[in-house]
Protein backbone atom coordinates (compact mmCIF):
# COMPACT_ATOMS: atom_id res chain seq x y z
CA UNK A 1 0.00 0.00 0.00
CA UNK A 2 1.32 3.40 -1.02
CA UNK A 3 -0.17 6.61 0.40
CA UNK A 4 1.21 10.04 -0.45
CA UNK A 5 -0.12 13.25 1.05
CA UNK A 6 0.59 16.33 3.10
CA UNK A 7 0.49 15.96 6.88
CA UNK A 8 -1.63 17.48 9.67
CA UNK A 9 0.35 17.32 12.90
CA UNK A 10 -1.02 17.04 16.45
CA UNK A 11 0.54 16.44 19.87
CA UNK A 12 0.42 13.80 22.61
CA UNK A 13 -2.62 12.18 24.27
CA UNK A 14 -5.20 13.27 21.67
CA UNK A 15 -8.32 11.76 23.25
CA UNK A 16 -11.48 10.41 21.66
CA UNK A 17 -13.64 13.11 23.25
CA UNK A 18 -11.94 15.86 21.26
CA UNK A 19 -11.82 13.70 18.13
CA UNK A 20 -15.54 12.93 18.34
CA UNK A 21 -17.41 14.67 21.21
CA UNK A 22 -19.84 12.69 23.35
CA UNK A 23 -22.71 14.96 22.38
CA UNK A 24 -22.77 13.33 18.94
CA UNK A 25 -22.61 9.67 19.98
CA UNK A 26 -26.20 9.04 18.95
CA UNK A 27 -25.13 9.42 15.30
CA UNK A 28 -24.92 6.06 13.48
CA UNK A 29 -24.39 7.38 9.92
CA UNK A 30 -20.70 7.57 9.02
CA UNK A 31 -20.99 10.55 6.65
CA UNK A 32 -22.74 12.51 9.37
CA UNK A 33 -20.07 11.50 11.93
CA UNK A 34 -17.42 12.97 9.61
CA UNK A 35 -18.94 16.45 9.92
CA UNK A 36 -17.90 16.54 13.60
CA UNK A 37 -14.40 15.10 13.25
CA UNK A 38 -11.87 16.84 15.54
CA UNK A 39 -14.50 19.41 16.44
CA UNK A 40 -13.18 20.11 19.95
CA UNK A 41 -9.50 19.94 18.96
CA UNK A 42 -9.14 21.84 15.71
CA UNK A 43 -11.98 23.84 14.21
CA UNK A 44 -10.14 24.06 10.87
CA UNK A 45 -9.67 20.32 10.55
CA UNK A 46 -12.33 19.68 7.91
CA UNK A 47 -10.77 22.41 5.76
CA UNK A 48 -7.20 21.13 6.31
CA UNK A 49 -8.05 17.50 5.53
CA UNK A 50 -9.00 18.45 1.98
CA UNK A 51 -5.30 19.04 1.33
CA UNK A 52 -3.67 16.81 3.94
CA UNK A 53 -4.94 13.28 4.36
CA UNK A 54 -2.39 11.90 6.81
CA UNK A 55 -2.49 12.71 10.53
CA UNK A 56 0.77 12.54 12.46
CA UNK A 57 0.68 12.67 16.26
CA UNK A 58 2.66 12.01 19.42
CA UNK A 59 2.08 9.32 22.01
CA UNK A 60 -1.18 7.70 23.10
CA UNK A 61 -3.31 8.84 20.16
CA UNK A 62 -7.00 8.03 20.66
CA UNK A 63 -6.93 7.55 24.42
CA UNK A 64 -10.18 7.52 26.36
CA UNK A 65 -13.49 6.15 25.22
CA UNK A 66 -14.08 2.98 23.19
CA UNK A 67 -16.23 4.96 20.72
CA UNK A 68 -15.29 3.75 17.25
CA UNK A 69 -16.86 6.89 15.84
CA UNK A 70 -13.47 8.48 16.62
CA UNK A 71 -11.90 6.28 13.93
CA UNK A 72 -14.92 6.25 11.62
CA UNK A 73 -15.30 10.05 11.55
CA UNK A 74 -11.65 10.51 10.58
CA UNK A 75 -11.89 7.95 7.80
CA UNK A 76 -15.03 9.48 6.34
CA UNK A 77 -13.60 12.98 6.70
CA UNK A 78 -10.92 11.82 4.25
CA UNK A 79 -8.04 10.69 6.48
CA UNK A 80 -6.15 7.84 4.82
CA UNK A 81 -3.63 7.04 7.53
CA UNK A 82 -2.65 8.01 11.05
CA UNK A 83 0.96 7.85 12.18
CA UNK A 84 1.62 8.17 15.91
CA UNK A 85 4.42 7.45 18.34
CA UNK A 86 1.91 5.18 20.06
CA UNK A 87 -1.82 4.48 20.02
CA UNK A 88 -4.27 3.81 22.81
CA UNK A 89 -5.24 0.18 22.37
CA UNK A 90 -8.97 0.44 21.73
CA UNK A 91 -8.50 3.22 19.17
CA UNK A 92 -5.88 1.15 17.35
CA UNK A 93 -8.27 -1.80 17.06
CA UNK A 94 -11.12 0.46 16.00
CA UNK A 95 -9.01 2.09 13.29
CA UNK A 96 -7.96 -1.25 11.82
CA UNK A 97 -11.54 -2.53 12.03
CA UNK A 98 -12.72 0.53 10.09
CA UNK A 99 -10.06 -0.09 7.46
CA UNK A 100 -8.10 2.98 8.53
CA UNK A 101 -4.34 2.51 8.47
CA UNK A 102 -2.79 3.17 11.90
CA UNK A 103 1.00 3.13 11.96
CA UNK A 104 3.20 3.25 15.01
CA UNK A 105 6.40 5.18 14.39
CA UNK A 106 8.75 6.17 17.20
CA UNK A 107 10.27 8.83 14.92
CA UNK A 108 7.01 10.67 14.29
CA UNK A 109 8.80 13.78 15.64
CA UNK A 110 10.74 13.88 12.37
CA UNK A 111 7.59 14.80 10.50
CA UNK A 112 6.22 18.34 10.76
CA UNK A 113 2.89 19.92 9.98
CA UNK A 114 2.56 20.49 6.25
CA UNK A 115 5.31 18.02 5.25
CA UNK A 116 4.65 15.91 2.18
CA UNK A 117 5.20 12.22 3.00
CA UNK A 118 4.80 8.86 1.36
CA UNK A 119 3.89 5.75 3.34
CA UNK A 120 5.08 2.49 1.81
CA UNK A 121 3.70 -0.43 3.81
CA UNK A 122 5.34 -3.02 1.55
CA UNK A 123 8.81 -1.66 2.19
CA UNK A 124 7.97 -0.75 5.78
CA UNK A 125 9.00 2.87 5.50
CA UNK A 126 7.79 6.42 5.52
CA UNK A 127 9.54 8.79 3.12
CA UNK A 128 9.45 12.41 4.23
CA UNK A 129 9.66 14.06 0.81
CA UNK A 130 9.82 17.58 2.25
CA UNK A 131 12.83 16.76 4.42
CA UNK A 132 14.43 14.00 2.36
CA UNK A 133 14.39 11.59 5.34
CA UNK A 134 13.23 7.96 5.41
CA UNK A 135 11.74 6.48 8.60
CA UNK A 136 11.33 2.78 9.34
CA UNK A 137 8.00 1.31 10.42
CA UNK A 138 7.12 -2.09 11.81
CA UNK A 139 4.82 -4.06 9.49
CA UNK A 140 1.34 -5.00 10.77
CA UNK A 141 0.66 -8.68 11.53
CA UNK A 142 -0.58 -10.23 8.29
CA UNK A 143 -4.19 -10.77 9.38
CA UNK A 144 -4.46 -7.09 10.35
CA UNK A 145 -3.09 -6.10 6.95
CA UNK A 146 -5.77 -8.30 5.40
CA UNK A 147 -8.47 -6.44 7.35
CA UNK A 148 -7.10 -3.10 6.11
CA UNK A 149 -6.89 -4.34 2.53
CA UNK A 150 -10.50 -5.59 2.72
CA UNK A 151 -11.61 -2.13 3.77
CA UNK A 152 -12.39 -3.05 7.37
CA UNK A 153 -13.56 -5.91 9.57
CA UNK A 154 -17.09 -6.05 8.12
CA UNK A 155 -15.84 -6.51 4.55
CA UNK A 156 -13.17 -8.93 5.77
CA UNK A 157 -15.82 -11.09 7.47
CA UNK A 158 -18.14 -10.97 4.46
CA UNK A 159 -15.31 -12.28 2.30
CA UNK A 160 -14.62 -15.16 4.66
CA UNK A 161 -18.28 -16.02 5.29
CA UNK B 1 1.22 -17.34 35.23
CA UNK B 2 -0.47 -13.99 35.48
CA UNK B 3 -4.24 -13.83 35.81
CA UNK B 4 -4.48 -12.54 32.25
CA UNK B 5 -2.46 -15.53 30.99
CA UNK B 6 -4.53 -18.00 33.02
CA UNK B 7 -7.88 -16.66 31.85
CA UNK B 8 -6.87 -16.25 28.21
CA UNK B 9 -5.33 -19.76 28.21
CA UNK B 10 -8.58 -21.23 29.44
CA UNK B 11 -10.72 -19.25 27.02
CA UNK B 12 -8.54 -19.94 23.98
CA UNK B 13 -7.61 -23.56 24.69
CA UNK B 14 -3.92 -22.88 24.14
CA UNK B 15 -1.15 -21.95 26.54
CA UNK B 16 -1.32 -18.17 26.33
CA UNK B 17 1.77 -16.22 27.25
CA UNK B 18 2.28 -12.47 27.22
CA UNK B 19 2.84 -11.33 23.63
CA UNK B 20 0.93 -14.22 22.03
CA UNK B 21 -2.12 -13.50 19.93
CA UNK B 22 -4.98 -15.83 20.81
CA UNK B 23 -8.53 -16.34 19.63
CA UNK B 24 -10.69 -16.66 22.71
CA UNK B 25 -14.31 -17.49 23.48
CA UNK B 26 -16.09 -14.70 25.29
CA UNK B 27 -18.36 -15.36 28.27
CA UNK B 28 -20.33 -12.12 28.05
CA UNK B 29 -20.61 -9.43 25.41
CA UNK B 30 -21.95 -6.18 26.85
CA UNK B 31 -23.27 -3.16 24.99
CA UNK B 32 -25.21 -0.07 26.03
CA UNK B 33 -26.97 2.51 23.86
CA UNK B 34 -24.27 1.93 21.25
CA UNK B 35 -25.87 -1.46 20.61
CA UNK B 36 -27.72 0.52 17.91
CA UNK B 37 -24.42 0.89 16.05
CA UNK B 38 -23.49 -2.74 16.81
CA UNK B 39 -26.80 -3.87 15.31
CA UNK B 40 -26.17 -1.80 12.17
CA UNK B 41 -22.72 -3.38 11.74
CA UNK B 42 -24.00 -6.85 12.60
CA UNK B 43 -26.67 -6.62 9.94
CA UNK B 44 -24.05 -5.51 7.41
CA UNK B 45 -22.07 -8.70 8.09
CA UNK B 46 -25.21 -10.72 7.41
CA UNK B 47 -24.30 -13.74 9.54
CA UNK B 48 -26.62 -15.35 12.12
CA UNK B 49 -26.41 -14.41 15.80
CA UNK B 50 -24.08 -16.96 17.36
CA UNK B 51 -24.32 -16.11 21.04
CA UNK B 52 -27.75 -14.63 21.93
CA UNK B 53 -27.48 -15.82 25.55
CA UNK B 54 -24.10 -14.20 26.09
CA UNK B 55 -25.18 -10.80 24.86
CA UNK B 56 -26.10 -8.26 27.51
CA UNK B 57 -27.61 -4.90 26.52
CA UNK B 58 -28.15 -2.18 29.09
CA UNK B 59 -29.53 1.24 28.18
CA UNK B 60 -27.76 3.92 30.19
CA UNK B 61 -26.01 6.62 28.18
CA UNK B 62 -29.00 8.76 27.20
CA UNK B 63 -31.87 7.66 29.38
CA UNK B 64 -34.69 8.47 29.04
CA UNK B 65 -34.09 9.40 25.39
CA UNK B 66 -32.99 13.03 25.02
CA UNK B 67 -33.53 13.42 21.27
CA UNK B 68 -35.56 11.79 18.52
CA UNK B 69 -32.35 10.24 17.20
CA UNK B 70 -31.68 8.60 20.56
CA UNK B 71 -35.30 7.47 20.79
CA UNK B 72 -34.99 5.83 17.36
CA UNK B 73 -31.80 4.06 18.48
CA UNK B 74 -33.47 2.77 21.63
CA UNK B 75 -36.46 1.62 19.60
CA UNK B 76 -34.21 -0.23 17.16
CA UNK B 77 -32.47 -1.95 20.09
CA UNK B 78 -35.76 -3.01 21.72
CA UNK B 79 -37.02 -4.43 18.43
CA UNK B 80 -33.77 -6.33 17.83
CA UNK B 81 -33.77 -7.77 21.34
CA UNK B 82 -37.34 -8.98 20.90
CA UNK B 83 -36.72 -10.42 17.44
CA UNK B 84 -33.65 -12.39 18.53
CA UNK B 85 -34.88 -13.43 21.96
CA UNK B 86 -32.02 -11.73 23.80
CA UNK B 87 -32.97 -12.31 27.40
CA UNK B 88 -30.33 -10.18 29.08
CA UNK B 89 -31.79 -6.82 28.14
CA UNK B 90 -32.07 -4.06 30.71
CA UNK B 91 -34.13 -1.07 29.72
CA UNK B 92 -33.78 2.46 31.10
CA UNK B 93 -34.98 1.52 34.58
CA UNK B 94 -31.88 -0.44 35.69
CA UNK B 95 -28.85 1.84 35.69
CA UNK B 96 -25.31 2.21 34.46
CA UNK B 97 -24.10 -0.79 32.49
CA UNK B 98 -21.05 -1.68 34.60
CA UNK B 99 -22.98 -1.58 37.86
CA UNK B 100 -25.89 -3.53 36.37
CA UNK B 101 -23.51 -6.17 34.92
CA UNK B 102 -22.20 -6.81 38.42
CA UNK B 103 -25.56 -6.56 40.23
CA UNK B 104 -27.24 -8.95 37.82
CA UNK B 105 -24.48 -11.54 38.07
CA UNK B 106 -23.09 -11.21 34.55
CA UNK B 107 -19.52 -10.75 35.75
CA UNK B 108 -17.43 -13.14 37.81
CA UNK B 109 -14.00 -14.52 38.54
CA UNK B 110 -12.17 -16.08 35.61
CA UNK B 111 -14.60 -14.84 32.99
CA UNK B 112 -13.66 -13.19 29.69
CA UNK B 113 -15.95 -10.23 29.10
CA UNK B 114 -15.86 -7.69 26.30
CA UNK B 115 -17.94 -4.55 26.24
CA UNK B 116 -18.45 -1.61 23.90
CA UNK B 117 -17.38 0.75 26.64
CA UNK B 118 -13.87 1.55 27.75
CA UNK B 119 -14.71 1.19 31.46
CA UNK B 120 -15.49 -2.49 30.92
CA UNK B 121 -12.25 -2.99 32.89
CA UNK B 122 -14.49 -2.60 35.99
CA UNK B 123 -15.26 -6.33 36.28
CA UNK B 124 -11.65 -7.05 37.10
CA UNK B 125 -12.76 -6.13 40.63
CA UNK B 126 -14.31 -9.62 40.65
CA UNK B 127 -11.35 -11.27 38.92
CA UNK B 128 -12.67 -11.19 35.35
CA UNK B 129 -10.52 -10.34 32.34
CA UNK B 130 -12.73 -7.65 30.90
CA UNK B 131 -11.93 -5.07 28.30
CA UNK B 132 -13.43 -2.48 25.99
CA UNK B 133 -13.88 -2.87 22.22
CA UNK B 134 -15.58 -0.90 19.44
CA UNK B 135 -19.02 -1.49 17.96
CA UNK B 136 -17.81 -3.12 14.74
CA UNK B 137 -15.69 -5.58 16.66
CA UNK B 138 -18.67 -6.34 18.90
CA UNK B 139 -20.74 -7.11 15.80
CA UNK B 140 -18.10 -9.71 14.90
CA UNK B 141 -18.28 -11.14 18.44
CA UNK B 142 -22.06 -11.46 18.11
CA UNK B 143 -21.52 -13.39 14.88
CA UNK B 144 -18.68 -15.65 16.05
CA UNK B 145 -18.60 -15.72 19.85
CA UNK B 146 -14.87 -15.13 19.63
CA UNK B 147 -12.33 -12.33 19.68
CA UNK B 148 -8.62 -12.12 18.92
CA UNK B 149 -6.56 -10.66 21.73
CA UNK B 150 -2.92 -10.04 22.28
CA UNK B 151 -2.10 -11.51 25.68
CA UNK B 152 -0.95 -8.46 27.66
CA UNK B 153 2.11 -8.15 29.82
CA UNK B 154 1.14 -7.53 33.43
CA UNK B 155 2.07 -4.86 35.96
CA UNK B 156 1.95 -5.86 39.60
CA UNK B 157 0.74 -2.91 41.65
CA UNK B 158 0.92 -3.17 45.42
CA UNK B 159 -0.63 -0.61 47.74
CA UNK B 160 0.80 -0.38 51.25
CA UNK B 161 0.27 1.69 54.39
CA UNK B 162 -2.79 2.69 56.38
CA UNK B 163 -5.17 4.75 54.32
CA UNK B 164 -5.67 8.06 56.17
CA UNK B 165 -9.11 9.35 57.12
CA UNK B 166 -10.78 11.22 54.27
CA UNK B 167 -8.74 9.39 51.63
CA UNK B 168 -10.44 6.74 49.53
CA UNK B 169 -10.00 4.22 46.71
CA UNK B 170 -10.61 7.04 44.20
CA UNK B 171 -7.69 8.97 45.66
CA UNK B 172 -5.47 5.88 45.44
CA UNK B 173 -6.20 5.28 41.77
CA UNK B 174 -5.92 8.97 40.87
CA UNK B 175 -2.52 8.99 42.58
CA UNK B 176 -1.42 5.91 40.62
CA UNK B 177 -2.61 7.43 37.32
CA UNK B 178 -0.76 10.64 38.17
CA UNK B 179 2.43 8.67 38.76
CA UNK B 180 2.21 6.29 35.78
CA UNK B 181 0.65 8.72 33.29
CA UNK B 182 -2.27 8.57 30.85
CA UNK B 183 -0.53 5.87 28.82
CA UNK B 184 1.45 4.37 31.71
CA UNK B 185 -0.31 1.02 31.48
CA UNK B 186 -1.31 1.14 27.79
CA UNK B 187 -1.95 -2.42 26.52
CA UNK B 188 -1.03 -3.84 29.95
CA UNK B 189 -2.98 -5.84 32.50
CA UNK B 190 -2.71 -4.52 36.06
CA UNK B 191 -2.93 -6.89 39.02
CA UNK B 192 -3.62 -5.17 42.33
CA UNK B 193 -2.31 -6.33 45.71
CA UNK B 194 -1.86 -5.06 49.25
CA UNK B 195 -4.42 -3.14 51.29
CA UNK B 196 -6.79 -2.82 48.34
CA UNK B 197 -7.34 -6.60 48.43
CA UNK B 198 -9.23 -6.15 51.69
CA UNK B 199 -11.27 -3.17 50.57
CA UNK B 200 -14.98 -3.31 49.71
CA UNK B 201 -16.07 -4.48 46.26
CA UNK B 202 -17.19 -0.90 45.56
CA UNK B 203 -13.61 0.31 46.08
CA UNK B 204 -12.15 -2.43 43.89
CA UNK B 205 -14.60 -1.50 41.14
CA UNK B 206 -13.47 2.15 41.35
CA UNK B 207 -9.83 1.11 40.96
CA UNK B 208 -10.47 -1.39 38.14
CA UNK B 209 -12.74 1.11 36.37
CA UNK B 210 -10.25 3.98 36.48
CA UNK B 211 -7.30 1.79 35.45
CA UNK B 212 -8.60 2.46 31.95
CA UNK B 213 -7.41 6.05 32.38
CA UNK B 214 -3.81 4.90 32.23
CA UNK B 215 -4.58 2.76 29.21
CA UNK B 216 -4.92 -0.63 30.93
CA UNK B 217 -6.36 -3.44 28.85
CA UNK B 218 -7.56 -5.18 32.00
CA UNK B 219 -7.32 -4.58 35.75
CA UNK B 220 -7.53 -7.60 37.98
CA UNK B 221 -8.00 -8.44 41.63
CA UNK B 222 -7.74 -11.89 43.20
CA UNK B 223 -4.42 -13.01 41.77
CA UNK B 224 -1.87 -15.21 43.55
CA UNK B 225 1.06 -12.88 42.93
CA UNK B 226 2.88 -15.71 41.13
CA UNK B 227 3.07 -14.39 37.60
CA UNK B 228 5.98 -13.17 35.53
CA UNK B 229 5.37 -9.45 35.82
CA UNK B 230 6.79 -6.96 33.36
CA UNK B 231 7.03 -4.31 36.06
CA UNK B 232 6.24 -4.07 39.75
CA UNK B 233 5.13 -0.92 41.51
CA UNK B 234 4.57 -0.19 45.16
CA UNK B 235 2.64 2.80 46.45
CA UNK B 236 2.64 3.73 50.13
CA UNK B 237 -0.57 5.65 50.76
CA UNK B 238 -0.13 6.35 54.48
CA UNK B 239 0.67 10.02 53.81
CA UNK B 240 -1.66 10.46 50.84
CA UNK B 241 -3.92 13.53 50.68
CA UNK B 242 -7.23 13.61 48.82
CA UNK B 243 -6.30 13.71 45.13
CA UNK B 244 -7.68 15.89 42.34
CA UNK B 245 -7.25 15.29 38.59
CA UNK B 246 -7.08 18.76 37.10
CA UNK B 247 -8.07 19.83 33.57
CA UNK B 248 -7.71 18.55 30.92
CA UNK B 249 -6.06 15.17 31.43
CA UNK B 250 -6.72 12.49 34.04
CA UNK B 251 -3.01 12.19 34.83
CA UNK B 252 -2.76 15.88 35.79
CA UNK B 253 -3.15 14.89 39.45
CA UNK B 254 -2.54 17.17 42.42
CA UNK B 255 -3.14 17.01 46.15
CA UNK B 256 -6.21 18.86 47.39
CA UNK B 257 -3.95 21.33 49.23
CA UNK B 258 -2.70 22.59 45.87
CA UNK B 259 -6.14 23.07 44.34
CA UNK B 260 -8.48 23.98 47.20
CA UNK B 261 -10.23 27.31 46.89
CA UNK B 262 -10.88 26.94 43.15
CA UNK B 263 -14.44 28.19 42.64
CA UNK B 264 -16.93 25.77 41.12
CA UNK B 265 -20.31 26.06 39.40
CA UNK B 266 -21.32 22.43 39.60
CA UNK B 267 -20.62 19.39 41.77
CA UNK B 268 -21.41 15.98 40.33
CA UNK B 269 -21.78 12.85 42.44
CA UNK B 270 -22.33 9.53 40.70
CA UNK B 271 -21.22 7.48 37.66
CA UNK B 272 -19.91 3.96 37.12
CA UNK B 273 -16.76 5.05 38.92
CA UNK B 274 -18.29 6.43 42.11
CA UNK B 275 -22.08 6.13 42.22
CA UNK B 276 -22.39 3.16 44.57
CA UNK B 277 -24.12 3.14 47.96
CA UNK B 278 -20.80 3.55 49.80
CA UNK B 279 -20.11 6.69 47.74
CA UNK B 280 -23.53 8.15 48.45
CA UNK B 281 -23.18 7.34 52.17
CA UNK B 282 -19.90 9.20 52.61
CA UNK B 283 -21.24 12.21 50.70
CA UNK B 284 -24.42 12.19 52.78
CA UNK B 285 -22.41 11.96 55.99
CA UNK B 286 -20.60 15.16 55.01
CA UNK B 287 -23.72 16.95 53.77
CA UNK B 288 -26.11 15.98 56.56
CA UNK B 289 -27.79 19.07 57.97
CA UNK B 290 -25.81 21.36 55.66
CA UNK B 291 -26.63 23.39 52.58
CA UNK B 292 -24.66 23.61 49.37
CA UNK B 293 -23.13 26.99 48.56
CA UNK B 294 -25.32 29.64 46.98
CA UNK B 295 -25.31 29.72 43.22
CA UNK B 296 -23.93 26.25 42.56
CA UNK B 297 -25.65 23.14 41.23
CA UNK B 298 -25.22 19.79 42.92
CA UNK B 299 -26.22 16.77 40.82
CA UNK B 300 -26.55 13.25 42.18
CA UNK B 301 -26.98 10.26 39.91
CA UNK B 302 -26.78 6.85 41.59
CA UNK B 303 -25.14 4.08 39.57
CA UNK B 304 -28.24 1.89 39.53
CA UNK B 305 -31.90 1.82 40.43
CA UNK B 306 -31.14 -0.67 43.22
CA UNK B 307 -28.66 1.78 44.71
CA UNK B 308 -31.17 4.61 44.27
CA UNK B 309 -33.78 2.60 46.18
CA UNK B 310 -31.35 1.71 48.94
CA UNK B 311 -30.27 5.35 49.24
CA UNK B 312 -33.93 6.32 49.59
CA UNK B 313 -34.43 3.74 52.33
CA UNK B 314 -31.33 4.90 54.18
CA UNK B 315 -32.47 8.53 54.04
CA UNK B 316 -29.50 9.62 51.93
CA UNK B 317 -31.63 11.05 49.13
CA UNK B 318 -33.46 13.18 51.67
CA UNK B 319 -30.14 14.57 52.92
CA UNK B 320 -29.11 15.48 49.37
CA UNK B 321 -32.43 17.19 48.62
CA UNK B 322 -32.37 19.09 51.93
CA UNK B 323 -28.87 20.25 51.08
CA UNK B 324 -30.08 21.64 47.76
CA UNK B 325 -29.08 18.81 45.43
CA UNK B 326 -30.87 17.61 42.32
CA UNK B 327 -31.43 13.86 42.10
CA UNK B 328 -31.24 12.38 38.63
CA UNK B 329 -32.12 8.92 37.41
CA UNK B 330 -29.28 6.39 37.14
CA UNK B 331 -27.41 6.83 33.86
CA UNK B 332 -24.23 8.15 32.30
CA UNK B 333 -25.50 11.50 30.97
CA UNK B 334 -23.50 14.16 32.82
CA UNK B 335 -20.19 12.26 32.85
CA UNK B 336 -19.73 12.45 29.09
CA UNK B 337 -21.76 15.55 28.27
CA UNK B 338 -24.34 13.35 26.58
CA UNK B 339 -27.29 14.97 28.27
CA UNK B 340 -28.17 16.50 31.66
CA UNK B 341 -25.78 18.65 33.62
CA UNK B 342 -24.01 20.17 30.61
CA UNK B 343 -21.50 22.91 31.41
CA UNK B 344 -21.47 26.35 29.78
CA UNK B 345 -18.30 28.12 28.68
CA UNK B 346 -15.93 29.07 31.49
CA UNK B 347 -17.86 27.01 34.03
CA UNK B 348 -16.07 24.69 36.44
CA UNK B 349 -17.24 21.35 37.78
CA UNK B 350 -15.91 18.97 40.37
CA UNK B 351 -17.05 15.42 39.71
CA UNK B 352 -16.67 11.90 41.06
CA UNK B 353 -16.65 10.71 37.44
CA UNK B 354 -13.71 9.39 35.41
CA UNK B 355 -12.68 11.85 32.68
CA UNK B 356 -11.88 15.55 32.54
CA UNK B 357 -11.01 15.95 28.86
CA UNK B 358 -11.69 19.25 27.14
CA UNK B 359 -15.39 19.39 26.27
CA UNK B 360 -16.11 16.18 28.18
CA UNK B 361 -18.99 17.65 30.20
CA UNK B 362 -20.20 20.20 27.67
CA UNK B 363 -18.48 23.36 26.49
CA UNK B 364 -14.85 22.97 25.48
CA UNK B 365 -14.22 26.17 27.42
CA UNK B 366 -15.41 24.47 30.64
CA UNK B 367 -13.22 22.72 33.20
CA UNK B 368 -13.74 19.43 35.02
CA UNK B 369 -11.86 18.40 38.17
CA UNK B 370 -12.08 14.76 39.24
CA UNK B 371 -12.15 13.70 42.89
CA UNK B 372 -13.61 11.31 45.43
CA UNK B 373 -17.29 11.54 46.48
CA UNK B 374 -16.17 13.00 49.82
CA UNK B 375 -14.21 15.77 48.12
CA UNK B 376 -17.16 16.46 45.81
CA UNK B 377 -19.52 16.76 48.80
CA UNK B 378 -17.17 19.06 50.74
CA UNK B 379 -16.71 21.21 47.64
CA UNK B 380 -20.49 21.46 47.14
CA UNK B 381 -20.81 22.91 50.64
CA UNK B 382 -18.09 25.51 50.14
CA UNK B 383 -18.74 26.34 46.47
CA UNK B 384 -15.07 25.80 45.82
CA UNK B 385 -12.76 22.83 45.79
CA UNK B 386 -12.47 21.80 49.44
CA UNK B 387 -10.63 19.31 51.63
CA UNK B 388 -13.11 16.71 52.91
CA UNK B 389 -11.00 15.77 55.93
CA UNK B 390 -12.29 18.65 58.03
CA UNK B 391 -15.82 17.28 57.66
CA UNK B 392 -14.99 13.73 58.76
Amino acid sequence: MLIRSKVIKYGDDINTDVIFPGRYLEIVDAEEMAKHAMEDLDENFLEKVKQARIIVAGKNFGCGSSREQAATCLKYAGVEAIIAKSFARIFFRNAINQGLLAIECKDADKIDDGDEIEIDTEKGEIRNLSKGVTLKIKPLPSFLSEIIKSGGLIEYMKRRA
Amino acid sequence: MTLAEKILSEKSGVKAEAGDIVEANVDKAMSHDNAALVIKKFEEIGMPLKIPDKIVIILDHRVPANTIKTAENHKKIREFVKKHGIKNFYDINYGICHQVMIEEGHAGKGMLIVGTDSHTTSYGALGAFSTGIGATEMAAVWATGKIWLKVPETFKITITGNLPKGVFAKDIILHIIGELGADGANYKACEYYGIVENMALADKITIANMSMEMGAKAALFGGDSEGAYEKEFEFDVSELSPQIACPHTVDNVKSVEDVEGKEINQAVLGSCTNGRIEDLRIAAQILKGKKIANGIRFLIFPASMKIYKQALEEGLIDIFIQAGGVIMNPGCGPCLGAHEGILASNEVAIASTNRNFKGRMGSKEAEVYLASPATVAASAIEGKIADPRKYL
